[in-house]
């Protein structure tokens, strides 16, 4: 489970992130949305442990993330923005090592990789060196590395870019077997994608939540682009519980630029499908 | 400890996956193998000199020790000082530039360890480095009849000015992303401590003691010669202590940026 309550995070002077709440429960699937320089990134970034809060808390399986950072990394798997992997190694090598830091037990630890292996369908480049593989083999075992130690909270940020169809429709069916038993948040800026995965969406624009409700809640009246597109674009929040308007920095204003109030559907969409269709243009066999 | 060893493991595995061992390695044993063989010819032109001038009182200052073996190791230090930035510039600057940071940064190891796991691995490519290196007492010992004592609180020195400069090194390589900018800053940072204590006598008597305290080769000079002194061992182990220290605490800064 994870509790987010009231976090915000300053680089300098500017807020990336300001006064974000939220909870996700085991068995659900939250799907985090926002523009580029939204506060995403950041707000994974501080529930993994990796940097401290400004302020607010944040919880994870009922440990602090800043108290008990340690407990926290032991039980989350996290996938970054940009795959976090070692070229001169094998998948096998590279998760074993992995799983060494990640504290599985080393009689445990053949089988973890295995079924890391087998779960991301990498089992056949297991022995090639990872800088040798296509972008999509690489983005599938760096989800492997998240899942290695079967942590209680998954967190993944843009799972499927680099994958072509058919690997996201395998990558999708994975996340949602993890979080049979899991917490699994994942950022995505495919917004179909949430649609057929997410239990739950948070959408944050300049670092603040503009809207956080079921799936099926926030798709009743309209689809998820239209809120997308209303919500991002300045007009009122979508929340269950309301959200403070407050001044947002200027610099901030600056890192985050509003979409243009013109922005449809398809000029948002566009960027999506065009990594989808230009990694599987280039990539052939995937190999 | 587990993490330590595991990060120390993947860190000399990386060394041997990527051509900057061997090159490192074959650089190392080429260049101090030119001068092993330059010491050594100069050492029998000598002593063909000598007995064929009939002085046998010069031939009894001569040894292998002090004409092959001390000046050899004291140039290995140069050596030492040009390629161990290229061991270490990669340590850190190549997990940020990769994002790989991310990865040990949210695993339940903490920077302790990972510092301790980094220099352990470069340390561990050093001792490999050192070992070959032994091919060169080991050949005077098969020949001749040198020192044996003399020969390893030699290489104890080399050892110890090793380690020094991976912890500086270390420290470098958090600074930046960038390789290159840590093996210059490294290098340069190195350059310095050896060279720091050439003013020494110009300076005055008590800021010329300082300055030969901070100096990394002057403290390799009794140990060179067979003697290991406590003071010069605590040098160097506080050298070790200080990089990995601010290593540690740069790394942490990585949180804070």
């Amino acid at each position: 489970m994870i509790e987010v309550d009231h976090l915000t995070k300053y680089y300098g002077n500017h807020a990336a992130v300001a006064d974000v709440s939220f909870t996700a429960e085991p068995g659900q699937i939250l799907g985090f949305l926002g523009p580029n320089g939204a506060g995403k990134t950041t707000t994974m970034r501080i529930i993994t442990g990796y940097m401290p809060a400004s302020s607010g808390t944040a919880r994870v399986a009922g440990f602090d993330v800043f108290e008990q950072s340690r407990e926290v990394r032991r039980r989350v798997g996290y996938l970054p923005e940009n795959p976090p992997l070692y070229r001169d190694m094998t998948p096998t090598s590279y998760l074993d090592f992995v799983a060494r830091i990640k504290g599985v037990p080393r009689p445990d630890r053949a089988s973890a990789v295995g079924r890391a292996l087998e779960a991301t369908a990498t089992e056949e480049v297991a022995r090639q060196p990872i800088g040798t593989l296509s972008r999509g083999y690489k983005q599938r075992v760096a989800i492997a590395q998240a899942i290695v130690h079967s942590p209680e909270v998954i967190v993944l940020d843009e799972p499927t870019i680099g994958l072509d169809p058919q690997q996201i429709i395998g990558i999708r069916k994975l996340i949602r077997t993890l979080a049979e038993d899991r917490t699994v948040i994942l950022s995505t800026h495919i917004l179909p994608e949430v649609n057929q995965i997410c239990d739950r969406v948070v959408i944050i624009s300049r670092g603040r939540i503009v809207a956080d409700d079921t799936t099926d809640s926030l798709t009743a009246s309209e689809d998820l682009e239209t809120v997308f597109l209303r919500v991002t674009t300045g007009d009122e929040p979508v929340v269950e519980e309301e959200v403070e308007e407050e001044e947002v920095g200027e610099a901030e204003q600056d890192l985050e630029p509003e979409a243009a109030d013109d922005t449809t559907l398809d000029d948002y969409n566009h960027t999506a499908v065009h990594e989808i269709t230009g990694v599987t243009e280039g990539e052939g066999d995937d190999r | 400890m587990t993490n330590i060893w595991a990060i120390a493991y993947k860190e000399l595995r990386s060394y041997f996956y990527s051509p900057v061992a061997y090159v490192v390695m074959a650089g190392f044993l080429l260049i101090s193998g030119f001068m092993f063989w330059n010491m050594l010819a100069q050492f029998s032109r000598y002593v063909a000199i000598y007995s064929s001038m009939q002085q046998p009182g010069q031939m009894e200052q001569m040894n292998l020790n002090d004409w092959v073996l001390s000046p050899l190791l004291g140039n290995m230090i140069i050596v030492f000082i040009m390629i161990i930035p290229l061991l270490t510039m990669r340590l850190f600057a190549e997990e940020r530039a990769n994002g790989t940071d991310e990865l040990l940064l949210t695993s339940p190891v903490s920077t302790l360890e990972i510092t301790l796991g980094k220099f352990s691995g470069a340390t561990l490519f050093l001792v490999a480095m050192l070992a070959c290196a032994f091919v060169y007492p080991a050949v005077l010992m098969y020949f001749g009849d040198p020192e044996v004592p003399r020969i390893l609180t030699g290489y104890l020195a080399l050892l110890l000015i090793g380690m020094s400069a991976i912890s500086i090194g270390l420290f470098t390589s958090t600074l930046t992303d960038n390789q290159i900018v840590a093996g210059v800053l490294a290098g340069g940072t190195l350059l310095l401590l050896l060279l720091i204590s050439w003013p020494a006598d110009a300076v005055g008597e008590s800021m010329g003691a300082v300055l030969r305290h901070l100096s990394l080769t002057d403290h390799s000079q009794d140990m060179m010669r067979g003697l290991v002194k406590s003071d010069d061992v605590i040098y160097y182990l506080s050298v070790v202590t200080v990089g990995l220290f601010l290593s540690q605490r740069s790394l942490e800064s990585l949180r804070w940026r």
